[in-house]
């Protein structure tokens, strides 16, 4: 589009670019919107989004909040609704189970999250390098990343089978261990690392991806100088490398955490929450509570402590997030 | 003349009636679950299009979404189902919730009556609040949970031969829980044929229902109730006695010491597998496969039997089944209830059991040849004669729930001990019955 910058900054449509679309306007639009101020048409522009918006995201919030000082439960219509104050959140707090579940969710999430960032960097390092097959290799890695959770899901279930499970005989093939000894999905230990792996596994070409894309914008010209001034290859990775990758690596983290922190399908595929409630996240926690057990106060309070949490959390994060790109 | 008259008269009749029933006929919809009963329903159902002229279609959905899945439906006044074979638990929440049609009158003006089915099946699929007469559906297909085994490898003579060395006993049916164990650990492990094999499978999903449903079919044996008082929501001493304590840890035995690897989440599906595929001497299930599970070519025939689930202090097996409701927010409740009648036909019930249906009109149940007419038709009389079922409060999907997590952490997960887990369910149970103004 021809444009030219005005001497204040801002973009000047040619006269042209100005004729031609006021010319495709039609003539009965234009002489309905003949007279209105600039922020008049603004806001007919606007205004349909910012209706979305409220329908679709913040009415639903604020009704959320309000069921959540409620006894209120959906399947159960014809029953008078009682304001019960904090007691919903008090119960949630006091909850031994809920307090469970948000420590199977923070053992899910930091333990995915550290592996993704190591292995997601440690592979985008390693493409990153050019070398004869660079493309295929980038291109097999990201695979996982295109299914869908619940194929993943089924699929993982029998690779960790312990009697035909392709995953247990390969640590048969190194330990030596009988393959129907030790159950990835059924062993309260290691049920909570089996979804830790099958995460891992599906999630970190996302982060090597992102971080790939941080380490090619890393113009070669410095690494250049760098060596002019004999700085070490160690020196160059921790001083260059890291700290110019660190705010896409950031990002990856933001957006794993966030999902991770309201993961669902691979887990109810895997695991079911169980054994016993070992895998139960906070998602399917509040799943049951909202549309099994029908307490749907109860849960709209969980959901807005959830909400709370993440909105929380990512508000420092991205605060941290901006410092460092500031340096 | 008058032949003319009378063949135009005969032609206007004709063309009246069949334009009557053209206006009449409607497409219903029955939904249930997905299994093999439902195939059978399909066909049995051709008879009444035929008779009625409305067309059937069906709305199946796979167990482990069945709740789920009808329950929201009705929950938000769905049209979806002109007539709903609904859990046995869900009469409380169909009734007080407004979703099924009360059909007492219905009843009452079609000379339908109760006395003529089961009394455990009108008790635990059609009266709401229990065992008034007040009906909310008919029942249509009885069920509990029963055993199954390997016939073939249990008359093997060295197999009972090393059986009566490792035991002491001879190898047949159980006749005790206890006993079931012993066998099922006999097998546990045990190579056959060049296979390795296991005790039995048994119930222990989280997700649904199915850890509940296997557990209780150990407790029940034991006396297990769930109220000190019927209608009291005394729990303590109850569900928590000696006897339930006894019975859980029994079930978590069988499952650490008689149960395949991995068989951590499993329910119906996966018992059926472990014992086609030839992995375990025995399985609980429900009597509706059964049908299925003796016409298996590989392992049905002279391959299996079946039996009731085993006493210990008294007999005791959970039911499974359900009734026929019409939904209240039907357009075509006339039609549904038509079927209703068709269905509660003594020859249509008599059909139904042919079928692969299990028929809960006394017609068939108490016809002299019903014992004989299946290699498990008398263990289903036994069964029903003694069966016991889950909470059928409003709020049983809650209580389902809770005992869900509280079986599934002690027995799958080992967390805690079995009187810890009695002890937190009644506390469970106690919010809710509290939530919900009962205590």
């Amino acid at each position: 589009m021809a444009s030219e910058r005005s001497p204040m900054g801002a973009i000047n449509m040619s006269d042209k670019t100005i004729d031609r679309l006021a010319g495709a306007t039609p003539v009965r639009v234009a002489r309905k919107i003949k007279g209105l101020s600039d922020r008049a048409i603004a806001w007919i522009f606007v205004g349909p989004t910012i209706f979305l918006l409220l329908a679709v995201n913040i009415f639903p919030l604020i009704w959320t909040i309000n069921l959540s000082f409620t006894n209120f439960k959906a399947n159960r219509l014809n029953r008078e609704v009682e304001y019960i104050g904090l007691r919903n959140y008090e119960r949630i707090l006091g909850d031994s189970d809920i307090w469970l579940s948000m420590q199977a969710t923070a053992h899910f999430l930091f333990w995915t999250l550290f592996f993704q960032v190591l292995i997601g960097f440690t592979l985008a390092w390693l493409i990153n390098k050019k070398f004869k097959g660079n493309d295929l290799w980038t291109t097999i890695i990201v695979l996982p990343m295109m299914l869908s959770p619940a194929v993943v899901g089924n699929f993982w279930t029998f690779l960790y089978q312990p009697q035909i499970g392709l995953f247990n005989y390969i640590v048969t093939f190194f330990t030596g261990a009988d393959p129907s000894s030790f159950e990835m999905l059924g062993s309260v230990d290691l049920a909570p690392w089996s979804i830790v792996i099958v995460d891992t596994w599906m999630w970190t070409p996302f982060v090597m991806l992102i971080c790939l894309a941080g380490l090619r914008s890393i113009p070669d010209y410095i690494y250049e100088a760098a060596e002019v001034d004999r700085a070490s290859k160690l020196r160059q990775f921790f001083t260059i490398t890291i700290p110019m990758v660190l705010p896409f690596l950031m990002l990856a983290v933001l957006f794993r955490g966030i999902e991770n922190f309201k993961m669902f399908d691979l887990v109810v595929q895997l695991t079911g929450g169980g054994p016993g409630s070992v895998t139960e996240m906070a998602s399917i926690n509040l799943k049951r509570e909202a549309f099994e057990k029908w307490r749907t106060g109860y849960s709209s309070a969980f959901a807005i402590i959830l909400f709370v949490t993440v909105f929380g959390l990512a508000s420092i994060y991205v605060k941290a997030l901006n410092k460092v790109k500031e340096r | 003349m008058k032949q003319l008259t009378l063949a135009t008269v005969g032609a206007l009749s004709v063309a009246a009636s069949t334009l009557s029933t053209a206006v009449q006929a409607e497409d219903l919809t029955l939904c249930w679950a997905a299994w093999d009963p439902a195939n059978a329903l399909v066909e049995l159902s051709k008879g009444f299009e035929e008779q009625s002229g409305h067309t059937m279609n069906f709305e199946f959905v796979p167990w482990p979404n069945f709740a789920d899945r009808m329950l929201n439906e009705l929950n938000s006044g769905g049209k979806l189902c002109d007539l709903l074979i609904g859990d046995s638990q869900w009469i409380g929440g169909g009734a007080e919730n407004g979703h099924y049609v009360k059909l007492n009158d219905f009843f009452d003006s079609e000379g339908i009556s109760m006395d003529d089915f089961a009394p455990a099946t009108v008790y635990a699929y059609s009266t709401w609040p229990k065992g008034t007469p007040n009906y909310y559906a008919l029942p249509a297909m009885g069920d509990a949970n029963g055993w199954f085994y390997r016939k073939d490898w249990f008359e093997r003579d060295d197999i009972k031969a090393a059986y009566k060395e490792a035991t002491g006993d001879e190898l047949g049916e159980p006749k005790t829980q206890k006993e079931m164990l012993q066998i099922a650990q006999f097998f546990q492990g045990r190579e056959i044929d060049g296979k390795k094999v296991y005790g039995a499978a048994i119930f222990t999903e989280r997700g649904s229902e199915g850890i509940t449903m296997g557990v209780t079919s150990a407790l029940y044996p034991w006396g297990f109730k769930y109220e000190n008082t019927p209608g009291k929501y005394d729990m303590e001493g109850a569900v928590n006695s000696a006897e339930s304590v006894e019975a859980l840890e029994f079930y978590k035995e069988f499952y650490e010491t008689a149960t395949p690897p991995g068989y951590t989440n499993s329910y119906m599906g996966e018992s059926l597998d472990a014992f086609k595929s030839g992995q375990v001497a025995m399985a609980m299930n429900w009597f509706a496969f059964f049908p299925g599970l003796y016409a298996d070519a590989d392992t049905g025939g002279d391959k299996i039997d079946f039996f009731v689930n085993p006493p210990q202090n008294n007999a005791g097996s959970t039911l499974g089944g359900q009734g026929i409701s019409v939904v209240s927010y039907s357009d075509k409740k006339e039609a549904s209830l038509e079927y209703i009648k068709w269905f509660a036909n003594p020859e249509v019930q008599a059909q139904w059991w042919s079928m692969g249906g299990y028929s809960a009109h006394n017609s068939v149940l108490n016809s002299e040849t019903f014992p004989d007419s299946a290699p498990f038709a008398g263990d289903f009389l036994l069964a029903m004669e003694n069966v016991q079922d889950f909470w059928q409060e409003p709020a049983y999907a809650e209580l389902l729930l809770a005992m869900q997590k509280r079986v599934h952490d002690y027995v799958v997960a080992g967390q805690g001990t079995a009187q810890e887990a009695l002890d937190k369910l009644i506390e469970d149970w106690t919010e809710v019955f509290e939530d919900e103004g009962k205590l």
